[in-house]
């Protein structure tokens, strides 16, 4: 789950590491109050790459402020990194002009290969980490932490004087280094990012932006933070899905696929784009999956009106595969579908269900081989006109 | 000759009462698992199956000298379920619960280390399986058929069409193991690797990646300068769009980094054959066989 830049420094505040004076903004009429002087105006979205996509504007005094909030606010912002999709901007947040003699980065993340968290800061603050790792690898110093000792200052100094910090600067990393991991552990972060961290001309360090990532599989313990989700954010289909336990991804092509395992589902999808069509969706029905969800997971893919033919693909096996065909029959009786669906059963009871598929006089090409049953969705997508 | 299980191993099962310890306890002992004994506690003394419940894993090593788990507790308890094994001197932990949080993971993996005859596996896998000898996970055991392929695999069902495939290949499995799809696993690809690796009825090695991390990479360059037998690698989801989390929590291209074309081209720089399609796996490794 990841929160808003607003959200993630409401909780930065909670920690002392210091952000500007802001104020969060969701109506035109709340900037009337407002002191006339330049603003920093920032599109709340979920993505990075904000800047560069106009969602973020420096403004000379208060009347550029209303104008470019009016430009913003109620729209969508198409970034590099939201996949083509625009994502609505129903809140701004607003911070005076800081006046910035340096910039950093810093980051809290785990590394998968040393099953560790690491701290990473680097002098090319304001930029993206990886683009720097690519081009200037000598400016990125990190620090491995021991899960069981923890983040230990003379780390945080280790990388405040890499950074070429000196004297208050110095104790004032180390203070918000040492917050950040608190703030991590605290909240199950996945990742944490600060840029860019900013020093100041009179030598204070202070949080410009800030990013945090949530580990899902810990928001059970965290109830507090699952109300700062915001839905809107997401991509609806997606989020109905996690609502019937369904992974689901919505992709740009016009094959649905309903797969059983996240692994087969991806393999299913891209067995599709080699006979030469394009999957509309990553969809995994989990392990063991029944009747009810197979329905739900049909109405999902129909939703999406690119949709012209639907591969299902299940390997059953604690699963049995005429149970499968039974629900798959139900599920298309039931939503009257009426797209041409192809159906690779394998597995237990695999010829059962493929008769039982048969015989059901639905649109239903029933095949065990899962070569067969890709090129057989293709085609069929590209014969099909559906009808809006 | 298998690796980490055979006929001989002893298994208990954690969270043995629950329903999904329940079924699947029930599916090891017909296939001829040596499931000797549950663990749920405050119901130490009462029997389920037919086998003893102990309240600790220690009192059920001690009475039954199991030496493998399979861990079903839920995700919030399954990071002490693992600790307890570890502590209780089993060696191989087998942990298929789903949606443990990272941050367990990480103390788990620390403290595992100062048990080093410890093997874990997963979690969120599918488990292990030595075939037609000892099935300790939720694959499903028909498929599969003794012989001479090692399988390691970050996925499940994926897992069973490449099992399948050499099955119907006639060229059976040694062992099975699936390592699991999340970002902090136990057993990594290089772990079973090195295992496979010095086990002589092992001829060939299927490695089923996915997107996400490095470990493919890793496992590639293992693979140049380690193994001799034949390894065959598939890895999913060159369609997988970036920063997306693709079911498994693992799953993910972020930063650029874990994509499936990187890891497919690692992977042949270092000499590694490879399939596209996941349909070829077993023919594949049927010519590799027949041409080494």
């Amino acid at each position: 789950m990841n929160l808003h830049e607003y959200q993630a420094k409401q909780l930065f505040s909670q920690y002392q590491i210091p952000v500007p004076p802001s104020k969060v903004i969701s109506d035109i009429a709340e900037l009337e109050q407002l002191p006339d002087q330049a603003w920093v105006v920032k599109a709340q979205v979920h993505s990075g790459g904000r800047g560069k996509a106009g969602g973020v504007k420096l403004a000379k005094n208060l009347a550029e402020t209303i104008d470019f909030s009016q430009q913003l606010l109620g729209t969508e912002l198409i970034t590099p990194q939201s996949g083509g999709k625009g994502l609505p901007i129903d809140k701004l947040l607003l911070e005076p002009l800081s006046d910035i003699a340096q910039e950093f980065y810093l980051s809290l993340l785990i590394d998968r290969s040393q099953a560790r968290l690491v701290m990473i800061a680097s002098k090319a603050g304001g930029m993206d980490i990886e683009t720097v790792a690519e081009q200037q690898p000598e400016a990125i110093f990190q620090q491995t932490i021991d899960p069981i000792s923890g983040l230990q200052a003379y780390q945080t100094r280790q990388l405040a004087f890499a950074l070429g910090l000196a004297d208050k600067a110095i104790n004032q990393f180390t203070h918000i280094g040492l917050a950040l991991y608190r703030l991590f552990l605290d909240t199950d972060a996945s990742l944490i990012e600060i840029n860019p961290l900013v020093l100041s001309k009179d030598l204070q360090l202070l949080a410009l932006d800030a990013k945090i990532n949530l580990d899902d599989n810990a928001l059970y313990r965290h109830p507090k933070l699952i109300e700062l989700r915001d839905l809107r954010q997401e991509d609806a289909r997606e989020a109905l899905a996690k609502q019937y336990q369904l992974n689901y991804i919505t992709l740009e092509g016009n094959i649905a696929c309903m797969v059983n395992g996240a692994g087969l589902a991806m393999a299913t999808m891209d067995l599709v784009k080699r006979q030469g069509g394009l999957p509309a969706n990553f969809l995994d029905v989990g392990g063991g999956t029944n009747a009810d969800r197979v329905a739900e997971a049909f109405k999902l893919i129909v939703s999406d009106s690119q949709v012209k033919a639907i591969l299902v693909n299940i390997f059953g096996g604690i699963v049995r595969c005429d149970l499968i065909a039974q629900g798959i029959i139900q599920a298309m009786q039931e939503i009257k579908l009426d797209l041409p669906v192809v159906v690779r059963l394998e597995g237990t009871n695999a010829k059962q269900g493929q008769q039982m598929l048969a015989d059901s006089g639905l649109k239903i090409t029933a095949t065990q081989d899962l070569s067969t049953a890709s090129q057989q969705v293709v085609a069929l997508a590209k014969g099909t006109d559906r009808i809006k | 000759m298998s690796i980490l299980i055979d006929k001989n191993t002893k298994v208990i099962c954690q969270g043995f009462t629950g329903k999904q310890g329940t079924f699947h306890s029930e599916q090891a002992i017909a296939y001829g698992t040596k499931l000797v004994a549950g663990v749920t506690p405050n119901k130490g003394g009462q029997t389920h199956l037919d086998r003893p419940i102990f309240n600790t894993v220690a009192e059920a090593v001690q009475q039954t000298a199991a030496d493998a788990t399979m861990i079903y507790v839920p995700a919030p308890f399954a990071a002490d379920a693992i600790l307890e094994a570890a502590d209780a001197g089993i060696k191989i932990i087998v942990c298929i619960t789903e949606g443990i949080p990272v941050l367990d993971m990480l103390k788990v993996k620390a403290s595992l280390a100062n048990y080093p005859d410890c093997y874990l596996i997963g979690p969120n896998c599918p488990g292990l399986i030595t075939p037609e000898a000892c099935k300790i996970g939720i694959m499903p055991g028909s498929i599969h058929q003794a012989g001479k392929i090692g399988i390691i695999s970050r996925s499940g069902t994926l897992t069973y069409e490449a099992v399948y495939q050499t099955t119907q290949m006639g060229l059976g499995q040694t062992t099975c193991i699936g390592i699991g799809g999340d970002p902090i696993q136990g057993m990594n690809f290089i772990d079973c690797l090195q295992l496979f690796a010095n086990d002589s009825e092992t001829k060939g090695i299927v490695l089923v990646g996915e997107i996400g991390g490095s470990a493919e990479e890793e496992a590639a360059e293992y693979i140049q300068s380690h193994i001799n037998q034949p390894v065959l690698a598939y890895i999913a989801g060159i369609t997988a769009p970036p920063g997306k989390r693709m079911g498994h929590a693992g799953a993910i291209i972020s930063g650029g980094k874990g994509k499936a074309e990187d890891k497919f081209k690692v992977l042949e720089q270092c000499g590694v054959a490879t399939v596209y399609s996941p349909t070829e796996i077993g023919s594949e490794m049927a010519r590799l066989l027949s041409d080494s």
